[in-house]
């Protein structure tokens, strides 16, 4: 096998070292009673080129971009990655490395994840932003949790346009804690309906996504003063394509006092949702109650700038049960490629992206709307949007899959109120010519 | 004697990103603009982010020099305790990144994902034959979201049995995760410590279990590299009061096909796959942590679960007692697939894995326990720990020895840690390192320890090497300066 170096005569020799027999007489002091008798029943190991073989003959079978046009987002994006990325990302000394708790020699990942907090803070407009956490749902439930460990108060509020599947960790997070999780409506524009938000009582925190399940962008700065109308509610605003904030205002600009979501699109690949990457940013005056690991800056012995793993006493290895939550292991790489698309976009490229996913998306909504196809909501929306569609398009959607299209997702079993409705959405990976043939085999 | 692996070459000095750059540079091929551009309501636009704008090559340039700056397994030897480091194949990357995995949509109809999940299927299936716990989830992301998934188990599963409760027991040498996990579900943390043999005594166990308590976290071998030899006599004791036992299998790395985790008591079990099954690290993620359960906790286990009919593969949401969803999709799928590439590959030498885990760690404890203090001197698993006693009496302490190594050509090991062991220096070589790599550590170690004696004031200035000198901590936690 050649990832094991052993030979038979090097474990002679170190075995007599050890002052064991054999391999066996180094489990010695596991008692008999817990010794496995049989062995593990595994298959005979694969070459490199069986591997090869058996993996390709996997991934044929799956319909997956590029081979597929898929016109489906809702919280998994297609977006090209430029090839620096990917190999810039196999850089050894980064990808094999673990959390840099040796600063010394660990300079390339502390500076990489002190630019990714930069521009997290710079994309989300937000004072301070964490190495990253699991995915855009943990985040949010973690936010949840952490604007109740602030406000000391056991109730938040979720709009109802959140992603469904995001809601539902927040659920699990919040099942055995005892706090409160109540849903807000949608209104008849797409939005989240603030009016019964005063009814609620005292609540830690509210969130809205923004673009929001739906596509459509919230009026954030209306909201946040809506839901600061109660001083101590903290304003969480969630998201599931930041690619958004090229154009928009930024989650800061509008009152947030914490801003989370899942950073996927900004340069990492889908794999079928994992891994993403939870994007964390919060106000200042909340920094030591944030949950998840900090990078700061700081000098050396000779005053040379240098970076390390700071504010650690919020964390699990040194508060152990009263820490501001359990997470250890990050996504940290996720985090680092991240970094390396958002600095060869740049201002001016996230600008002139963000705009065309936009473009393109209201290309589509109005060429569908020309076909007698149109939208139940009214309010704006970045690159994705819901279209009603008459009955039957199920048959279409299959035909149309037959042919390598993903025509959108059916919201069906997400919001049974909307079973007429599919959500869509084109990214830049979707061209205009991609665009009218959709258009042409939905009118068939 | 041979020449020191570490030196000096040339590196380079690297600004921040937003240091370098000019603006209306750009380093990504952009589509070409083939529809008009949409109005939208002016409230709602902002200025963009403030991102520097730079070419292709700058952005190669900067990221190059600043790997140059790190340590990874690539590099060299890099014994940090409790995350057994081992060698990530190559191979595992360029089977993550194939585009039919790469590219898939995770809502994508079920006929369009057979290929994955059928791969997802047979590595539940592979980590239960491993484990001995054959119900399996691959949901969790990390080490401490399994935890996380058990410990929502533990809570689900009381509450189905009518009776809630309020404690979860937790042994004094356990990682901080295990804690902080369980208090996240509202459990509070009880304390065991460990007996004099740096082990769990079964009557420390039986004197603080009792029928608020909800169970045991358990770490075998433990943080100190020892195996927890009464672990079916803890395990009975929990049972007999109506509890459950939640092993952390952060060192499983030890015991593949040496012990078989659900019979000796186990009922919960999370695995590392960023530790034991070879996925990278990353400079700190993502991992993934499958959690294994025994078949009577199977219905609580996070949805969608995979199942199988008649050759296909189905998400299945249906599971009323279930602890709900902890991903918002399945988890770290391209992890998975790191994984799922591993043991198709090592196949039934991973009992040799775990063989060669223990036996480096012992060559390593044996050969230094002559310079270095060993706190429990018996037979030790995949890892083993000492202290610096010995350098004490010289004013050096373990943060010297370790930032010496780093001259050396090595990453240091896990320092003061387990917490139970003043100036604890953890060392775990995994199975990856030769005999030759191991003599050079030794060798390295041990001109440490004499160094200690001749020159304790090369240790204090160590290292000397790297880009960096020893930082200032202090200055950073006291003025925190997170974002430029």
């Amino acid at each position: 096998m050649r990832y094991l170096p052993h030979t038979q005569e090097d474990i002679k020799q170190m075995l007599q070292v050890v002052g064991a027999k054999d391999l066996d007489g180094l489990f010695a002091s596991i008692p008999d009673d817990c010794r496995r008798k049989e062995a593990m029943n595994l298959p005979e190991p694969l070459t490199e080129w069986e591997l090869n073989r058996h993996m390709d003959q996997l991934a044929a079978a799956m319909g997956a971009a590029p081979t597929h046009k898929v016109f489906m987002g809702a919280g998994s994006y297609h977006h090209y990655i430029p090839e620096i990325t990917r190999q810039l990302l196999l850089r050894g000394e980064l990808f094999t490395a673990y959390t840099p708790y040796q600063p010394e020699i660990s300079q390339g990942t502390l500076q990489t994840i002190y630019e990714y907090q930069t521009l997290v803070c710079r994309l989300l407009g937000m004072d301070v932003a964490n190495a990253s956490m699991y995915d855009g749902a943990s985040g949010l439930a973690e936010a949840m949790l952490m604007t109740i460990r602030v406000r000391r108060r056991k109730k938040v509020a979720v709009s109802r346009a959140i992603h469904p599947l995001y809601r539902k960790v927040v659920q699990t997070y919040f099942a055995p804690t005892g706090f409160e999780v109540v849903e807000l409506p949608v209104g008849k524009d797409g939005r989240t309906d603030l009016s019964t938000l005063k009814d609620l009582g005292e609540l830690a925190g509210v969130a809205l996504q923004s673009p929001n399940f739906f596509g459509c962008i919230e009026d954030l700065t209306a909201a946040g003063k809506i839901i600061h109308a109660d001083s101590k509610t903290l304003f969480v605003v969630a998201f599931s394509e930041p690619l958004a904030y090229g154009m928009l205002n930024s989650p800061g600009v509008c009152g947030a006092d914490i801003a989370c979501g899942e950073g996927q699109s900004m340069g990492i690949p889908q794999s079928f949702g994992g891994p993403g990457l939870g994007m964390f940013a919060a106000r200042q005056q909340y920094l030591r109650t944030m949950p998840g690991r900090l990078i700061g800056k700081t000098v050396d012995r000779d005053g040379k700038t240098g970076f390390v793993l700071t504010l650690a006493t919020r964390e699990q290895h040194i508060r152990r049960e009263k820490a501001t939550s359990n997470i250890c292991s990050n996504q940290g790489l996720c985090a680092t490629a991240s970094t390396m698309y958002m600095a060869a976009l740049g201002g001016t490229g996230i600008r002139q992206l963000s705009r065309l996913n936009r473009d393109r998306a209201e290309y589509l909504k109005a060429s569908l709307a020309k076909a007698g196809y149109a939208s139940p909501f009214s309010a704006p929306t970045f690159n994705e949007f819901v279209v009603r569609f008459p009955g039957g398009f199920e048959d279409t959607w299959e035909r149309l899959l037959e042919k390598k299209i993903v025509a959108g997702l059916h919201l069906s079993p997400y919001y049974p109120e909307l079973s007429d409705c599919w959500l869509l959405c084109v990214t830049e990976t979707i061209d205009k010519a991609d665009i009218d043939m959709l258009v042409k085999e939905v009118a068939k | 004697m041979k020449e020191r692996m570490g030196t000096t070459g040339l590196i380079f000095n690297e600004p921040l990103l937003w240091e370098k750059g000019s603006f209306g540079r750009i380093g990504i091929s952009l589509p070409k603009r083939d529809v008009d551009e949409a109005p939208l309501d002016k409230q709602l636009v902002g200025d963009g982010p403030d991102f520097p704008d730079l070419s292709e090559l700058d952005v190669v340039r900067h990221f190059t020099k600043l790997s140059q700056w790190n340590f990874g397994v690539d590099s060299g030897m890099y014994p940090l305790g409790s995350c057994t480091m081992k060698y990530n194949p190559k191979t595992n990357e360029r089977q993550a990144s194939l585009p039919g995995f790469a590219g898939a949509h995770p809502l994508l109809p079920e006929r369009l994902s057979q290929g994955i999940l059928s791969l997802m299927f047979e590595l539940q299936d592979l980590l239960g034959e491993i484990t001995g716990l054959p119900a399996v989830t691959l949901q969790p992301a990390a080490g401490s979201h399994g935890e996380l998934t058990g410990m929502l188990i533990f809570a689900a599963y009381h509450k189905h049995q009518g009776k809630p409760r309020s404690k979860v027991l937790i042994p004094d040498t356990a990682h901080g995760t295990n804690p902080a996990s369980a208090a996240l579900c509202g459990f509070k943390a009880v304390a065991v410590q460990s007996g004099p043999n740096g082990v769990l005594v079964p009557e420390a166990v039986a004197a603080l279990m009792d029928e608020d308590t909800a169970g045991i976290m358990i770490t075998n071998p433990n943080t100190l590299g020892l195996f927890e030899d009464n672990i079916r006599q803890v395990a009975d004791i929990v049972h007999k009061k109506g509890g459950l036992v939640y092993g952390d299998g952060a060192n499983m790395n030890a015991v593949m096909g040496i012990v078989n985790v659900g019979e000796v008591g186990v009922d919960v079990l999370h695995l590392n796959l960023h530790k034991t099954f070879s996925t990278p690290h990353g400079g700190g993620g993502p991992g993934a942590g499958p959690v294994c359960v025994t078949p009577q906790l199977e219905a609580f286990l996070p949805v969608p679960r995979i199942v199988k009919e008649k050759e296909r593969y189905r998400l299945d949401d249906n599971y009323p007692l279930s602890v709900g969803k902890v991903h918002a999709f399945y988890g770290n799928v391209g992890i998975l697939i790191r994984a799922y590439s591993y043991i198709r590959s090592v196949g039934k030498h991973l009992k040799e894995v775990s063989q060669y885990a223990v036996l480096n760690a012992n060559y390593i404890k044996q050969r230094l326990k002559d310079v270095y203090h060993l706190p429990y001197d018996r037979p030790c698993m995949h890892e083993c720990v000492f202290t610096d006693k010995h350098q004490q009496a010289h004013h050096v302490a373990t943060l010297d020895i370790a930032k010496r190594l780093m001259d050396h050509g090595f990453h240091p090991p896990t320092i003061y840690f387990p917490l139970v062991v003043s100036g604890a220096i953890m060392i775990e070589p995994t199975e990856s390192e030769s005999k030759e790599t191991l003599d050079l550590f030794i060798d390295a170690m041990r001109q440490i320890a004499q160094e200690a004696e001749t020159c304790p004031d090369c240790l204090h200035e160590s290292p000397q090497y790297p880009k960096v000198r020893r930082l200032d901590e202090t200055l950073a936690a006291r003025k925190p300066c997170l974002k430029g």
